[in-house]
């Protein structure tokens, strides 16, 4: 900034922008930040696919405000819908009908605000398990990895309160299931239920208070992490998968001026694109169908939308009672009978608990385990962390079968099967799935490294068959070119570190307890080729040992 | 008319006017068939009952029982009246193809003239519902709205909100109700087949009945006013095609944003 010679500009335009500038400094940020450097790699780019919906839901959800009316007041419907015309029904319901069906392009913006939310949390979700899969999350970025799990229970929490504001039958049903779910919470469910509903439920208080956290709470609070999230991003630097001439110290790939502005630019305008074409064509929570709100009536097929699935699901799972052990407690106290209704409380808040829990301090646990220390900025392909990928799906196919089960009467009903056979396997499959999930995934990870310790060595097949003049047969296995074999040969070899003593000698049984997770994780391991293994198997072959080390790429060094 | 005169040398000329004359006669057949099924319904002649007789004897006795008194296999038929008949031959559900959790519809296995002979025989052996008068049907007057009200309270559980059917137990379900005809609807309500309940005029009056056969009829006929409506199922249906047709166009879109030119 500190110029010499004073810059004078030429056109009227320039004259605006250097007025402008030399009072707000645009240009020493667009100079910063302008040559920020993203690698470019298309699983980057689910974070963007969330920051992209948002701005989604924020427009759509400002056309919505317009028009609707949060309030549980009952009216009589008299729009253009005739099957539930005349039908009494709250204000906030009559209001969504309206927007439907009386609101120039109201069907549409609903549309496009459900579905960019159904997205939204999508991307979130799948950006996580990116993150995961790839050890993103380590030292420089545990706390970022915390703020991306606070925003993905936002962004649940977000489209619940939302779900909730039409009134109709289906989210009156699941806002049910909720003030079940809260009423189950030992000693002070009932008041928090009490407080929550402004009385009894449904009460008349519930959809305008929902509508204060939905329009105003939950999406400052996502504001806020988002920004956090952005800027931690900026500060760590973005991650990179290995290859030639990237390091730890460096990030290749291209500047946000102009390419990546250009880019991501562009790609908001597709993702806008793609759910206004879904929206236009597909259509989302018909409210018309469920009608309005009424406590008796429950219909069948009801689910919460697919991110709060998995808590239905393992609602749906739980049984009653245990045999002949049952779930339903009496506790007295002093002030009388307390009831403790476990087969609610264990199933609603225990996996999410768990699964949050583990998902929250995986950054410190792995740590702990690896005693890994130092800064990380190459990710891991998921096969070179068998351990990880492991628990990542293990941590998956829990979440699936508590999800599937949100959908067990629709398994029934389409695989022409027994419901209550669904729900025994199902069952199953919780406590055996993340098991074998964890084992087999496992060992696909190590298998996948000796088949690219095999390709190092002895370079990939090519299916030519060759007849020597003795008459042997043999196959021509082509050496890698050395982007590849780097690729192939620089990973994270960890290893099995045993319970350590501390300077006194003794091992404590926190160590002891990390030196057998440590061997549950490592014990089994394929170490990369070393280029002594590779010159060696060179040497007995006859070819010159390849350049492993990187070469002249475009790199763009930061 | 030209274009008529250049068509008509046409090697397909010779079909489509086949094809025509099949359509105008089947047509004429069907709408005289129609004619005769209505009248059918008013009342049963002794030899309508007489060949129902031998129909059932045929057909439905292994499992019914030679006098329909019924068996181990098969319930007994006396008193269920003529609707029953009606919806379970004439959705095809009886003869049942095999034992199941319950009767699945499959192609209807009798005429219209044999199903009134087995309703005759059937109706003959005890007072039961009997199948519904044009005017029970007749969706111009019923009232859509109130229909809906009817079915939420007392439909929706087992058929879905909107009516595109749900699982019950042990295999068993409540099927879509898309496209089966008002007189169906109807003898379902008055006779509770395979696992439904009876809903009697005390309990959901001819009119309610009526009713609920219009709003039926009414979302049927109005298709889904947002989109493809992705089987009525609800948010399951939305999310799974959120999770493979929506992040799969942008897993594409994704993949064709970092590429680069080889």
């Amino acid at each position: 900034m500190s110029t010499t010679t004073e810059y004078t500009p030429k056109t009227s335009t320039g004259r605006i922008a250097n007025f402008v500038d030399s009072r707000v400094g645009g240009s020493a940020m667009v100079k910063e930040f302008g040559r920020k450097i993203f690698p470019d790699h298309w699983s980057f780019m689910f974070g963007e696919v969330a920051l992209y919906t948002f701005v989604l839901l924020l427009i759509s959800g400002t056309f919505l405000t317009f028009f609707f009316d949060p309030s549980m007041t009952h009216v009589i419907y008299d729009g253009s819908y005739n099957p539930l015309k005349g039908i009494g029904m709250s204000a906030a319901m009559s209001s969504t009908m309206d927007i439907s069906f009386d609101v120039r392009g109201g069907l549409f913006m609903r549309q496009v605000h459900h579905w960019s939310a159904l997205l939204f949390v999508a991307s979130v979700s799948v950006h996580m398990l990116r993150v995961f899969f790839t050890g993103a999350f380590r030292k420089p970025r545990e706390l970022n990895w915390v703020v991306g799990g606070l925003l993905l229970i936002m962004a649940m929490a977000a489209g619940f309160t939302g779900y909730s504001l039409p009134d109709d039958l289906l989210s009156g049903n699941g806002l049910r299931i909720i003030d079940g779910v809260i009423k189950s919470i030992p000693l002070v469910g009932t008041y928090i239920s009490l407080f929550l509903f402004g009385g009894e439920f449904p009460g008349t208080v519930v959809i305008a208070r929902l509508y204060s956290l939905h329009i105003m709470i939950v999406p400052a609070i996502i504001l806020l992490l988002v920004a956090v999230h952005l800027f931690m991003v900026v500060v760590h630097k973005h991650t990179q998968y290995p290859g030639p001439g990237r390091t730890n110290d460096n990030v290749v790939g291209f500047p946000v001026g102009p390419v990546y502005a250009a880019k991501a630019g562009g790609f908001f305008f597709i993702v806008f694109g793609i759910v206004a074409l879904i929206s236009g064509l597909f259509t989302i929570n018909p409210i018309w169908n469920y009608g309005p709100y009424d406590p008796s009536p429950v219909s069948a097929g009801t689910q919460p939308d697919w991110y709060i699935g998995f808590v239905d699901g393992a609602l749906r799972l739980m049984p009653g009672t245990l045999g002949n052990f049952s779930l339903d407690w009496n506790i007295p106290l002093p002030w009388g009978d307390n009831s403790l209704v476990l087969n609610v409380l264990l199933p609603a808040l225990v996996p999410a608990g768990i699964m949050f829990t583990i998902m929250f301090t995986w950054p410190w646990i792995e740590r702990w385990v690896t005693k890994d220390e130092r800064e990380h900025h190459l990710l891991d392909r998921p096969r070179n962390a068998p351990f990880r990928t492991g628990m990542g799906v293990a941590g998956v196919v829990s979440y699936c079968v508590m999800w599937a089960a949100a959908s067990s009467d629709l398994i029934a009903t389409h695989f022409h099967v027994s419901l209550n056979d669904v729900t025994y396997w199902l069952r199953a499959l919780f406590f055996i799935g993340p098991i074998v999930g964890f084992i087999v995934a496992r060992r696909i990870a190590l298998s996948l490294q000796r088949k690219d310790r095999e390709i190092v060595l002895h370079g990939r097949e090519t299916g030519v068959i060759q007849m020597s003049p003795e008459g042997t047969f043999t196959e021509r296995h082509e050496p890698l070119d050395p982007y590849k074999l780097h690729q192939l040969v620089n990973y994270e070899d960890r290893q099995y570190i045993p319970a350590q003593p501390d300077a006194a000698g003794h091992i404590s049984a926190d160590e002891k307890r990390r030196g057998a997770l440590s061997r549950f994780f490592f014990e089994d391991r394929v170490a990369p080729v070393t280029p002594s293994e590779l010159a060696a198997q060179h040497a007995a072959h006859g070819h010159g040992p390849a350049e492993i080390e990187d070469s002249s790429t475009e790199s763009i060094e930061k | 008319m030209k274009a008529l005169s250049q068509r008509r040398r046409h090697p397909l000329a010779a079909v489509a006017l086949l094809l025509m004359g099949l359509l105008i006669t089947g047509g004429l057949y069907m709408a005289a068939g129609s004619v005769n099924e209505a009248k059918a319904a008013t009342g049963y002649s002794a030899s309508d009952i007489q060949e129902g007789n031998k129909l059932f004897v045929a057909n439905c006795a292994t499992c019914h029982g030679m006098n329909a008194e019924g068996s181990a296999d098969g319930p007994s038929l006396i008193g269920v009246g003529a609707a029953a008949v009606d919806f379970q031959v004439g959705t095809g559900r009886m003869p049942m193809q095999m034992q199941g959790p319950q009767a699945q519809a499959k192609p209807v296995q009798f005429d219209d003239a044999q199903i009134s002979q087995l309703a005759a025989y059937v109706s003959s052996l005890g007072a039961g519902p009997s199948i519904p008068s044009e005017d029970m049907l007749d969706t111009s007057q019923g009232n859509a709205a109130a229909g809906g009200t009817v079915f939420r309270v007392n439909c929706a559980m087992c058929h879905n909100a909107a009516a595109a059917g749900g699982a019950l137990t042990r295999g068993k379900f409540a099927p879509s109700l898309a496209e089966v005809s008002e007189k169906h609807i109807y003898e379902a309500m008055v006779t509770g087949p395979q696992n439904m309940p009876v809903f009697n005029d005390s309990n959901v009056t001819a009119e309610e009945k009526r009713d609920v056969i219009t709003f039926l009829k009414e979302i049927e006929a109005q298709g889904s006013p947002g989109g493809a409506k992705l089987g009525s199922l609800g948010p399951v249906s939305e999310g799974l095609f959120i999770w493979t047709a929506g992040l799969g166009i942008i897993i594409a879109f994704t993949i064709w944003l970092t590429s680069r030119p080889s």
